[in-house]
């Protein structure tokens, strides 16, 4: 038998990210105990990476601004698929969430009256975004940690979760192993919350980082957890292209909310063209109303490329199947452009969005103070995740919950960027709130110890079939690979069936394939690992995408173009059937309160 | 004369293209120009091994972490290092490049000279665990020991702050560090004396001087960079600030604004005589 260490803790937070941390703060301060299991070293989770901002109707830089606005702009950039009470909560919790992170050392860009400055970012109507140039997430993850670090968490860095365990139906913890060492540990924990993030790592071209391999969602979803809208993915519209070692690299959409532009290889602004219909009463239409929005003018509407991300995505799709791309098979992204219209604009560039200016002069070579960037789109985010209840965040596991991009709900059809740092504070909080409650209203589950035992066993079988198997990268390209080009931005019926296939091969090459060395920091083992749940996200996005033959959002179709009222009421779950088979359901929407069917109705006009 | 790389579909390979799209990027890969390269990477484990050779065939533009990645994909799978965002961000890929420390993801193989094997080491100042990888845990039972963020009441009823832009530009500086830890590796009080249980180095005298500067925060901690964190170890070489990817002038924006609040109260004439008539300040 496998040997394990045991440890026991009320509430196991499984993920160090936004959510994750925010979490456990909350648990720890609910007076139970908690521990903190993360693949990486503390800090390094993929929060760090966000650079916008965090929404929050503040209302500092416009007071026209308040949670009823934040709400309907959330609903309207989910396409109405969206959880009506977590889009609720979000908009009303945020902007404390915020003020708390100040409190506990965060330092905003200010007003000039000395409150946080706010800044415009797509679909949100007014500036809403708290944000530290273009580091936010740094600053959210290091104040999150350096406030944490004093709140008793027993934090397990570098180790991965295999299994999660039941008790009957409800949690009873999970079994991990070090990375560092590959020893392996059992936690038994009352409640779990998993706060992994996402799943970008199913695709080639990503803005994602290693750990996103939908760990939470395919442990969840293996533990008998529904997973929610799974065919929303968000391809963020700029991310770097060339040199081809950096693609996919993201470029914040801070730079089109300073000013940036989008123009194709004639020169021409391609943006302005097919606005969509919910979006036409807010959008300039000419530059000089574009710009004016840019430097802060409340009478003028915002400029075509700050719609949604999916919209502008697919526009920069088109530019390039028409042949209207740049060199690299993107298109131009140029905020140099603004030294026509601000004295000092390269000083004001740099000020601005420093980690970008940095980042292609050292990766591209590139001045973005003097010349204009190449991007094109880049898997970003997923929508879809665990069902959750929208108060507490719990799944349709009892003592499982779930906050942060794993979980599904706020978003709908499309994320709003800036959206998702507020929800990770404000969904951390409750889950982690939930989660220590339910670890004090009940008694501590019994874990199964042959589970464990065959949890172990199965994880050691890459190195009993070794180097002469073939290697895990390998299955992992091609999945990557089929992934993109198959269930990519524009889906086709034809193109996911041939998905689901290709999907049913690499299962039987993941199952087969082996690693040399030993126990110890071995990447290819890890790697071997991660590819049982990329597998199952992979089929649970082609799955639910091949089922939802409209277009909305996120989720594009080349067969199925418009939308179709019909889809606008209806959920897809995904469940594990009895036979183990991935299965597919509807679910409707509930009606929304009248009180904010009220609201969106209001602020549709 | 082409390799696969991960993420990149090679160019000798059968299209994939599904459409107009995706064919534009194939066309995009097939302009890539490729360079074969030597590299020379220590493996071994708990501080026991040596280099060993790899050539492998380069992309344009390709960093240091890109090479080792495909090193580790087509010839070691279980080549161990340590990354995460590869965007210069999270600071996770420390290593020693060609003897100097840097973050594999943001040094390009196009600035290291190409005559030459480009040599990949682990940081030298933390126990070494495997290949590249180092235990830098030292560094996560330091910061704890800093006396955290003690903000003055809030300025506003809802629990806000009025803070000037100014103030704030003041500590960002301080507030980018990515906690990459090349700092510490190359400080030599640490990587040569290695005085970990009485100096905590110069990441976390940025840390205190964030803190310490913080428009909000009323706690001090002069005494303890004195007595506890051992300030005086530092005798401002800069070698910390050369090295730092994030560009912070550590040595002399934070440690001798900080070595100098010290010396203020512990060795100004005027301060002694006040503290000899009030007795030392606690804490």
């Amino acid at each position: 038998m496998p040997e394990y260490q045991t440890i026991d803790h009320d509430v196991l937070v499984i993920g160090a990210g936004g959510a994750g941390l925010r979490a456990a703060v909350e648990a720890a301060a609910n007076g139970v105990s908690v521990g903190v299991v993360c693949k990486s070293l503390l800090g390094k989770a993929h929060t760090v990476m966000a650079e916008g901002g965090i929404a929050a109707s503040l209302a500092n830089v416009d007071d026209r601004d308040n949670w009823r606005v934040h709400f309907a702009d959330t609903m309207r950039g989910g396409q109405y698929l969206n959880n009506w009470r977590m889009a609720e909560l979000h908009a009303k919790e945020a902007p404390e969430r915020v003020r708390e992170l100040e409190a506990w050392g965060a330092l905003f860009d200010r007003t000039k009256d000395g409150r946080i400055l706010q800044r415009n970012f797509g679909g949100h109507r007014y500036p809403r975004l708290a944000h530290v140039g273009d580091r936010t997430g740094l600053e959210m993850i290091r104040t999150l940690q350096d406030h944490g670090i004093h709140e008793g968490l027993d934090v397990h860095m570098e180790c991965t979760v295999v299994t999660l365990l039941r008790d009957g139906d409800r949690i009873a913890g999970c079994f991990a192993y070090d990375r560092e060492r590959g020893r392996f540990r059992l936690f038994r924990a009352k409640a779990v919350v998993l706060a992994t993030g996402g799943i970008g790592r199913a695709y080639s071209i990503t803005s994602n980082s290693w750990e996103y391999t939908g760990d939470g969602h395919a442990l969840a979803y293996l533990a008998g957890a529904a997973l929610q809208d799974m065919e929303f993915v968000q391809f963020h519209p700029t991310g770097m292209i060339w040199p081809p070692s950096v693609r996919g690299i993201l470029v914040t959409e801070g730079v089109r909310g300073e000013g940036g532009v989008l123009r194709n290889r004639d020169g021409k602004r391609f943006m302005f063209e097919n606005v969509p219909d919910l979006y036409k009463a807010q959008t300039a239409d000419s530059e000089e109303e574009g710009w004016r929005y840019t430097q802060g003018d409340k009478d003028a509407r915002r400029p075509p490329e700050l719609l949604t991300r999916d919209h502008v995505a697919r526009m920069i799709v088109r530019e390039v199947k028409e042949g209207r791309g740049s060199p690299h098979g993107g298109v131009y992204l140029d905020i140099s452009w603004i030294k026509d219209r601000l004295p000092n604009a390269a000083e004001h560039i740099r000020k601005k969005l420093p980690s970008m200016y940095h980042q292609f002069m050292q990766l591209a070579g590139i001045d973005i103070t003097k010349e204009a960037m190449e991007i094109g789109p880049t898997t970003h985010y997923v929508m879809g995740g665990i069902r959750v209840d929208g108060d507490t965040q719990m799944s349709t596991v009892p003592g499982l919950f779930a906050c942060g991009e794993c979980a599904a709900g706020l978003h709908g059809a499309n994320r709003l960027g800036g959206n998702s740092l507020s929800d990770l504070l404000v969904f951390g909080k409750r889950a982690g709130e939930f989660a220590a409650k339910f670890a004090s209203e009940h008694e501590a589950p019994t874990v199964n110890t042959s589970e464990v035992d065959a949890a172990a066993r199965s994880a050691l079988a890459p190195f009993e079939r070794g180097a002469s198997a073939e290697g895990p990268y390998q299955v992992q390209d091609s999945l990557q690979t089929t992934m993109q080009n198959l269930v990519g931005i524009v889906r086709t019926q034809h193109e996911m069936e041939r998905a689901l296939g290709e999907l049913e091969e690499l299962k039987r090459r993941a199952a087969r394939v082996g690693v040399p060395g030993n126990r110890e920091y071995n990447p290819g083992w890890h790697t071997a690992l991660d590819l049982r749940h990329l597998l199952i996200v992979s089929e649970a996005i082609a799955r639910s995408a091949i089922e939802r033959r409209e277009s909305r959002g996120g989720h594009f179709r080349d067969d199925y173009p418009e939308k179709d009222a019909a889809f606008g009421t209806i959920n897809h779950l995904i469940r594990r059937g009895a036979d183990g088979r991935m299965t597919l359901e509807r679910a409707p929407i509930p009606p929304m309160p009248a009180e904010l069917a009220a609201i969106v109705k209001e602020m549709q006009s | 004369m082409t390799a696969p790389t991960p993420g990149v579909p090679s160019t000798g390979a059968p299209s994939r293209a599904v459409d107009a799209y995706t064919a534009a990027q194939e066309a995009q890969d097939s302009q890539v120009k490729h360079q074969a390269r030597s590299f020379r990477i220590w493996r071994g484990a708990d501080g026991v091994g040596d280099f060993h050779d790899f050539d492998t065939v380069t992309n344009e533009g390709m960093v240091v972490l890109d090479a080792i990645h495909q090193i580790q994909a087509e010839q070691a799978n279980d080549l161990a290092v340590r990354w995460n965002c590869k965007a210069g961000k999270c600071g996770s890929c420390s290593a020693e490049i060609n003897g100097k420390p840097r973050l594999m993801c943001m040094t390009r193989l196009d600035e290291l000279p190409a005559d030459a094997p480009v040599t990949v080491e682990p940081m030298r100042a933390f126990p070494h665990v495997r290949d590249l990888v180092t235990d830098v845990s030292w560094n996560f039972r330091v910061k704890p020991r800093i006396q955290r963020f003690t903000p003055r009441p809030p300025d506003a009823p809802d629990g806000s702050w009025r803070i000037d832009q100014h103030d704030v530009d003041r500590v960002q500086e301080f507030r980018k560090c990515i906690e990459c830890f090349l700092c510490q590796d190359v400080c030599h009080v640490l990587r040569d004396h290695h005085k970990h249980e009485e100096f905590i180095g110069p990441r976390f005298l940025v840390y205190a001087a964030a803190l310490e500067m913080h428009p909000l925060d009323t706690a001090d901690r002069v005494d303890a960079l004195k007595e506890s964190f051992g300030i005086g170890y530092c005798n401002i070489t800069k070698c910390c600030t050369r090295v730092c990817p994030e560009h912070i002038s550590i040595t002399d924006n934070a440690i001798i604004p900080l070595k100098e609040r010290v010396v203020d109260r512990h060795f100004d004439p005027l301060h002694a005589l006040v503290r000899l008539v009030r007795g030392p300040r606690r804490h």
